[in-house]
């Protein structure tokens, strides 16, 4: 029996009609066509679609979409303004963050949230924070590095 | 070197798009009317299969259609190929059992399909997978390597006798036995090295698409290398002939060799795009990736190196069980003959080697090309030994590697196992990762560790590889099915602006900034004025894709050809509008300028006349666009020096990397800061080896390691920051200089960093340390060696 959902996503109001059992991440990637949060993974492990609920980093594989009715949904596509990147994608591009590009959106999504939460996070902070991120071409050196220009970046 | 030239880091080009959510990847792309399918897969690791009831599953909602491996059979679709061919010590060619797309008969590894379903939405497909009904009837079944050669081993194949695909060798036996016979020390190993699961990030995908009024098939792939598989879906598959199929590989995310195979559901989602006259949709589930992306390594040797009194190496013989799985996945019989014992010789003058392979089936998923691809089985045997025997004869790991190292003087230098490596400075490599990595001070480092309560090591590995494979005809003399050339194109459009289509394939890898520097330093175009198009059979002339580290030396060196001819023919057209003798024309930084003259022209300009040819020379044919193939000379050798440095807690067993420098020898470097993320993403999936993932199989062949929750993949918190440096010795044998710098990382940890535990705990008598580390298993042996020594 199909239902129906609503939500914010992106700064717009949206519904449509899923099954219950519709993921958020399947709702905004099939209902919504944003195609920018990936699926990497059937275990919750993989990060690849990390998007903000209500401001906060949660993994849209793990939430249904009925469950984020009414809430405010941000995804990777919502962080560059007029085509210039956010201070954190910047980052990734200026310290080589990002490879094949699939685990990217979630890794951006999620160090936003880490400095949102912590302005000044230690290499050791950052490395612990992306436990949930799993990339598997850059070895993270650059996206330590990437998160920690990105954050002094959002400082400023 | 200019701002974006050729050694010089520029930021790439594709970021954007990945950044800002608005990449290309499969799963992002559907086609009008798309269809969606689920495949069926067996969960026994050998089972004979007595029917497949699919009523249930056709009637089920939403349900279009229902295939098995008889409706391909029926249609002609020929099995799954595998495109090298290795011959036997008694001149048998190697056994390649059928391998269906769907199994027909008998299952021979859990994930091996049985059927496709094919509904309107994924939901209805996966419902409709759970109504097909297979009777299967289990069979005995053998998932380790040395188990699948003991005469009491079930069968995997009923027409592999002893589950054997081939018995090979390499060297020279008596040569290299009568070294041993005058040796001082031999050092002595058994050595595994574990199996590996690729996981790429993105899974594996397709999208089938069949145009009814052109009679053309299109198959959207997670490819490293679509005219590949366009080639093995028209001439073995009989997909479609070769001009009536497309193959578009898209952005790809990552692929590590496991992209480059030519798979079961690829080639059934195309087939049944005709057959339903929809688009036929598959996405792997990660949990379908664990099962059916072939696997790595999986090797168990037996080892030896014959050192006389003075330390010289005099002789390595090895013995190895390779894993091949239930099939023949498309090159992986390559991978531990010619890939994995032509590389025995390392850095070294060893001047006597032997190795034979025999290579076994079992009823596991398919083993084929994982980043390194042999060579890292190689440099793990050579380096260990090396180590131990450095240990057991009491000499510095270093010092013993510098005495047996080929000498700067001696290149071109021929192995006993096939390959001449063109160039290399090895000492100097190690020279410099011990200066960076303090080696100098590591004792102090050990005793201050000590005081704490924790056991320090440092552990080399000097490795060697072979890459931008390859001469073509090398290749057809070793047994490859294929020529390993490339292609290059170089368009310029009539505003002088380039479009350049290359046969390599980039999933990470960053060729449309690296082949666009290529391009603006030999042409004097702005990077930013050149575009990139890879990836689609259509637009792409031909070519060979991507693996092997080969991007560079080979399809980059084909780019140089075509801009060789861009610049010939732009001499002509300018020597004709400048009213000059082709003789006097200079090309530099992209401007024709008549020598000793301010008489000049921009390519820009020549561009547009040959677009516009009012006043064009006589004979030439108007337009700017050459191609060229470019078949390589040798393959490259890069080669390094990687020092891990660990401190484990001996109370628990847990390792940490506190220290890891990478010296790698790439020859010449086109853009650092992307090659530094090249040894960063290898040595991550090296240590991962050594230190945490290991694929494993129960006895009956069940995945025990199926998910992200159970296979530890390396994670920001679990893999050290990395040190990299690198020396240069350009190549003489391509036009760029370029090595190949992929697969370093993966090839050298590994051996780095299990050198490093057994050091750190060599004075508690431990003599060796199993990949994956874990603090599980180095606990336990330490207390083995502490009960060995009571």
């Amino acid at each position: 029996m199909p239902v129906t959902v609503s939500m914010t996503v992106n700064g717009k109001a949206v519904s449509g009609e899923v099954e219950p059992r519709t993921l958020l991440v399947q709702f905004i990637r099939e209902n919504l066509k944003l195609t920018g949060t990936h699926v990497g993974c059937d275990t919750s492990q993989c990060g690849a679609c990390v998007v903000h609920i209500d401001g906060t980093s949660v993994k849209s594989c793990t939430v249904l979409a009925m469950q984020a009715e009414g809430s405010e949904v941000n995804t990777i596509e919502s962080l560059a303004t007029n085509d210039e990147l956010h201070p954190m994608q910047a980052a990734f591009r200026e310290n080589h963050g990002l490879q094949c590009g699939f685990c990217t959106p979630g890794m951006v999504m999620s160090a936003v949230d880490l400095v949102k939460e912590n302005p000044d996070p230690s290499e050791q902070e950052i490395r612990e924070w992306l436990e949930g991120n799993i990339c598997r071409c850059t070895g993270y050196h650059n996206i330590v590095k990437s998160i920690k220009a990105g954050a002094e970046a959002m400082r400023s | 070197m200019t701002s974006e030239g050729i050694g010089a880091s520029v930021r790439r080009k594709e970021d954007y798009r990945f950044l800002t959510g608005n990449g290309h990847y499969l799963d992002d792309i559907n086609r009008q009317g798309q269809a969606h399918a689920s495949f069926v897969r067996s969960p026994h690791a050998a089972a004979k299969i007595n029917g497949i009831d699919i009523s249930n599953a056709t009637n089920a909602p939403g349900v279009i259609a229902v295939f098995t491996g008889k409706d391909l059979a029926d249609d002609g679709i020929g099995p799954l190929i595998c495109g090298w061919a290795i011959t036997s010590k008694n001149g048998d060619a190697h056994n390649a059992p059928a391998h269906p797309a769907l199994a027909v008969d008998t299952v021979r590894y859990v994930g091996d399909a049985v059927a496709i379903v094919i509904a309107e939405t994924l939901e209805q497909a996966k419902d409709g997978a759970e109504q097909v009904a297979v009777d299967y009837e289990e069979l005995p079944a053998v998932a380790s390597p040395v188990g699948a050669m003991s005469a009491s081993s079930p069968l995997v194949h009923d027409d592999a006798p002893g589950n054997l695909c081939y018995d090979w060798e390499i060297g020279d036996k008596a040569e290299t036995d009568a070294a041993f016979e005058k040796a001082a020390h031999v050092t002595h190993m058994d050595i595994v090295n574990n199996r590996l699961i690729p996981n790429a990030v993105e899974p594996r995908a397709a999208i089938g698409e069949y145009d009814v009024g052109g009679d053309n098939l299109t198959l959207y792939t997670t490819s490293q290398n679509p005219h590949v598989a366009r080639l093995v879906l028209s001439a073995f598959n009989g997909v479609a002939p070769e001009h009536k199929l497309r193959v578009i590989a898209p952005d790809v995310g990552g692929g590590f060799g496991s992209k480059i195979f030519i798979y079961a559901e690829e080639t059934v989602c195309l087939w049944a795009a005709r057959k339903v006259r929809q688009p036929v949709k598959w996405t792997a589930a990660r949990s379908e990736s664990f099962q059916t992306d072939a696997h790595g390594r999986d090797h168990v040797s037996k080892a030896e190196l014959a050192l006389d009194a003075d330390g010289k190496f005099l002789g390595l013989r090895v013995n190895t069980v390779a894993n091949m799985g239930a099939y023949l996945s498309t090159f992986a019989t390559c991978v531990p003959s010619y890939l994995y014992a032509t590389l025995l010789a390392g850095q070294y003058t060893t001047p006597a080697i032997y190795c034979d392979v025999q290579a076994v089936f079992t009823n596991t998923t398919p083993v084929d090309a994982y980043r390194g691809a042999g060579r890292p089985e190689a440099t793990f045997v050579i380096e260990r030994l090396v180590e131990q025997a450095a240990k057991e004869t009491g000499r510095d790991p270093a010092e013993l590697r510098r005495i047996n190292m080929v000498p700067v003087d001696a290149f071109p230098y021929q192995t006993p196992v096939i390959q001449q490596y063109d160039c290399g400075n090895y000492g100097a490599a190690l020279d410099v990762a011990l200066d960076k990595a303090d080696y100098a001070g590591f004792a102090q480092r050990r005793s201050d560790a000590e005081a704490r309560g924790k056991r320090r090591g440092i552990g080399f590995s000097s490795y060697i590889e072979a890459c931008g494979i390859a001469p073509s005809a090398a290749v057809g003399a070793l047994g490859g099915g294929v020529g390993l050339w490339e292609s290059g194109q170089i368009r310029f459009n009539p505003t002088g602006n380039v479009t350049i289509f290359t046969g390599s394939h980039s999933h990470g890898q960053g060729h449309e900034t690296t082949f666009a520097q290529i391009v603006a330093t030999r042409l004097g175009v702005a990077v930013e004025n050149v575009e990139v198009v890879h990836g689609d059979t259509d637009k792409v002339m031909f070519g060979m894709g991507t693996y092997g580290s080969r991007s560079a030396a080979v399809g980059g060196s084909a780019l140089c050809k075509a801009a060789d001819k861009i610049v010939e023919k732009g001499m002509k057209i300018a020597a004709h509008i400048l009213e000059a003798s082709e003789d006097d024309i200079e090309f530099t930084d992209g401007n024709f300028t008549v020598a000793g003259t301010d008489k000049t022209m921009s390519i820009g300009e020549v561009a547009f006349a040959a677009y516009v040819p009012h006043n064009y020379p006589e004979g030439v044919e108007p337009g700017l666009n050459e191609t060229a193939f470019y078949d390589p000379l040798n393959f490259s050798f890069p080669a390094g020096t990687h020092i891990c440095e660990v401190e484990i807690d001996p109370d628990t067993g847990s390792v940490e990397i506190v220290n890891y420098t990478a010296i790698d020898d790439f020859g010449t470097v086109i853009n650092p800061m992307i090659v530094e993320g090249q040894v960063h993403g290898g040595v991550a999936q090296g240590v991962g080896q050594a230190l945490l993932e290991g694929c494993v199989y129960d006895d009956a062949g069940q995945l025990l390691t199926g998910s992200f929750m159970d296979y530890a993949m390396p994670r920001a918190s679990t893999v050290p920051s990395i040190d990299v440096g690198m020396t240069e010795t350009p190549s003489p044998l391509n036009p760029l200089g370029v090595k190949g710098c992929g697969e370093a990382g993966a090839i050298a940890a590994p051996a780095a960093t299990i050198n490093a535990v057994v050091d750190a705990l060599w004075d508690l008598g431990v003599r060796d340390v199993p990949m994956p580390a874990t603090a599980s298993a180095v606990w336990q042996t330490i207390q083995s060696a502490a009960q060995a020594a009571e």
